[in-house]
């Protein structure tokens, strides 16, 4: 099997979702699988190729500053999981 | 149940009200529910209310909307105001929109009656709906069978005959693949098309929502429906909607369909499946179509420039669930830190893991121009490979898929699952219009066609699926195992 140049550890870390061994070992395995098929793009000659971000031919949409109708305060705020008056509540970030 | 436009037709000429089709759809849903179990809410009373809404216009004699009284499910990813959107997250368990996506919008004021919010791979990250948190969906051609995915449950309740329309989204072949195994057609629309206001994000230069349907002419009129320049998404293009019903064809004369040549070797690998797209081929061939080889020599790194480009955008897009502002939070001791940590690892779902995990990867320092800029720039030969396959034909035939439905575990293993979309992940690249109409059978079960166009000629490609669909009707040589 090849090797997988990802770091599992530090990369979930990054994401913010904590990996068992087990998941870890796993998913290391599938990514060497998926990375046999990556590599090929490696040997692809792109130079002077643009990347493409969008398909589409439009960039920089712009629309007037107009005031339109929006959520409420209370609507915004319905799936809070926490809320405390106007705000959504979160544990302290600043001691 | 009938098609949808029959069904319009039926009940502007009220030989049948709108309510007494609703009933009949959510008589149908729950006899076949219990086996396939396509939804995960169904909205009984929203729909009877839109159904009299219906009945009472006809009634006064005042105009309906182009859909008026049919009965249609919605991928529960798109948002309605105040019911449960769940995406086929835990995450999203408890979620109910204050608002409703434009594609909802649309639906309710062309008169279309949602039933419910239909079962999906967790955040459309799947091929076969086994990765709903909640529950897989089967197929109604084959209990023991998937309906393909992410939109699995828009496919199963349409392939059952439950309902003649349902709205899914393709990001890498998520309705086409679906339609092919359910026996039904599925319409992946230009990137830009169709409004994704509204629509859960999974991969946001990719998503795009379509038509599930029973057949061509209501595809061609749901995507009339849903289609159309939307201010609320900037990636939504200001082009005119064609009426897509005028445009449909019976015959192929002069039509130029491109074969494509890199596919045969793929498609060989399993002889039955080559003699069903032979045929298929040959079935076109006959009504009159003249066929144009092309070649499209970097499909075959669609694959890989896919599985760096959308699990790249999917890291990026969720982010946001964090269990601050929406969705299900797990408290972690008063530190913000652990509660996201603690919030996502218990919210998410293998896939979904893996997928953020591997995009998160693509786009860190050090390694995003070897893989994420990369991969755009083989996006960029790509499209260029349909620019020039297109100079010398007006659609392209090819397979939708490289098997009929397959049982539920038996692809246990997500890299062979990632090779499911290899027919359709090229097109999706690309952004162009792709669909997949039904084609025959092998094995029994269900395979479908998979015409292409160029950007925005949706309307050309549904003409040429359509005098297919007639000439052939495959979709009405099987019935479903389930009623």
């Amino acid at each position: 099997m090849a090797d997988v140049p990802i770091d599992i550890a530090y990369i979930s870390r990054l994401a913010r979702i904590s990996l068992t061994g087990e998941e870890s070992s796993r998913f290391s395995a599938q990514f060497a699988r998926l990375f046999d098929f990556i590599r090929e793009l490696q040997a692809l000659d792109v130079s002077g190729v643009h990347a493409t971000a969008q398909v589409i031919p439009l960039s920089n949409v712009m629309r007037e500053d107009e005031l339109k109708p929006c959520l409420t305060q209370d609507e915004a705020l319905a799936n809070a999981p926490a809320r405390e008056g106007p705000f959504f509540k979160a544990p302290r970030i600043l001691e | 149940m009938e098609t949808g436009h029959e069904i319009r037709e039926a009940i502007a000429r009220r030989d049948r009200s709108a309510e007494e089709v609703t009933r009949a759809a959510l008589d149908a849903i729950g006899r076949v529910e219990p086996s396939l179990r396509a939804y995960i809410t169904l909205l009984p009373e929203r729909a009877l209310a839109k159904a009299r809404e219906v009945d009472a216009k006809i009634a006064k004699g005042e105009p309906v909307g182009k859909l008026a009284g049919v009965p249609t499910a919605v991928k529960d990813l798109f948002c309605l105001k105040d019911a449960l959107t769940t995406c086929g997250s835990k995450i999203l368990a408890n979620f109910k929109p204050p608002f409703s996506s434009t594609v909802v919008e649309r639906l309710d004021s062309a008169d279309a009656v949602i039933v419910g919010k239909t079962n999906m791979d967790e955040f459309a990250m799947g091929s076969s709906c086994e990765n709903s948190a909640f529950f897989p969906t089967r197929n109604p051609y084959d209990l023991e069978g998937v309906p393909g995915g992410s939109s699995g449950g828009s496919a199963s309740t349409v392939g059952a005959r439950s309902v003649p329309l349902a709205v899914g989204t393709d990001t890498g072949g998520s309705i086409r693949e679906p339609a092919s195994f359910c026996n039904i057609v599925g319409v992946k629309p230009t990137y830009g098309r169709v409004s994704r206001y509204g629509m859960i994000a999974f991969a946001s230069s990719l998503d795009q929502a379509g038509p599930m349907t029973a057949d061509v002419r209501d595809a061609a009129d749901l995507l009339g429906a849903i289609a159309g320049f939307d201010p609320m998404d900037s990636t939504s293009v200001d082009v005119p909607v064609p009426d897509y019903g005028v445009g449909l064809r019976d015959d192929l004369k002069g039509v130029r369909i491109g074969i494509v040549r890199d596919f045969e070797d793929s498609i060989a690998v399993d002889p039955k499946m080559a003699k069903l797209y032979k045929d298929a081929y040959e079935d076109l061939r006959k009504l009159g179509a003249t066929f144009v080889d092309v070649t499209l020599p970097h499909a075959k790194y669609g694959l890989a420039t896919y599985y760096l480009i959308a699990p790249a955008e999917c890291s990026s897009n969720l982010a946001r669930y964090d269990g601050t502002r929406y969705g299900v939070r797990v408290d972690g001791d008063a530190d913000v830190y652990a509660m996201f940590d603690k919030t996502r690892t218990a919210g998410f779902g293998d896939e979904v893991k893996r997928r953020i995990v591997l995009g998160t990867y693509a786009l860190c320092s050090g390694y995003y121009d070897a893989y994420y800029v990369r991969a755009q720039k083989v996006r960029t030969l790509m499209k260029h490979d349909f620019d020039t396959a297109f100079a010398a034909c007006d659609v392209i035939a090819c397979p939708a898929v490289s098997c009929p439905p397959f049982e539920l575990g038996a692809k246990s293993d997500p890299v062979a699952m990632y090779l499911m979309d290899y027919f359709t992940i090229p097109m999706s690249l690309a952004g162009i219009p792709a669909m997949s109409v039904p084609g025959g059978f092998v094995d029994g079960l269900p395979v479908g066609l998979q015409i292409c166009a160029p950007a925005f000629e949706e309307a050309r490609m549904l003409a040429v699926a359509h005098a297919y669909e007639q000439a052939t009707r495959h979709a009405a040589k099987l019935q479903p195992v389930v009623s």
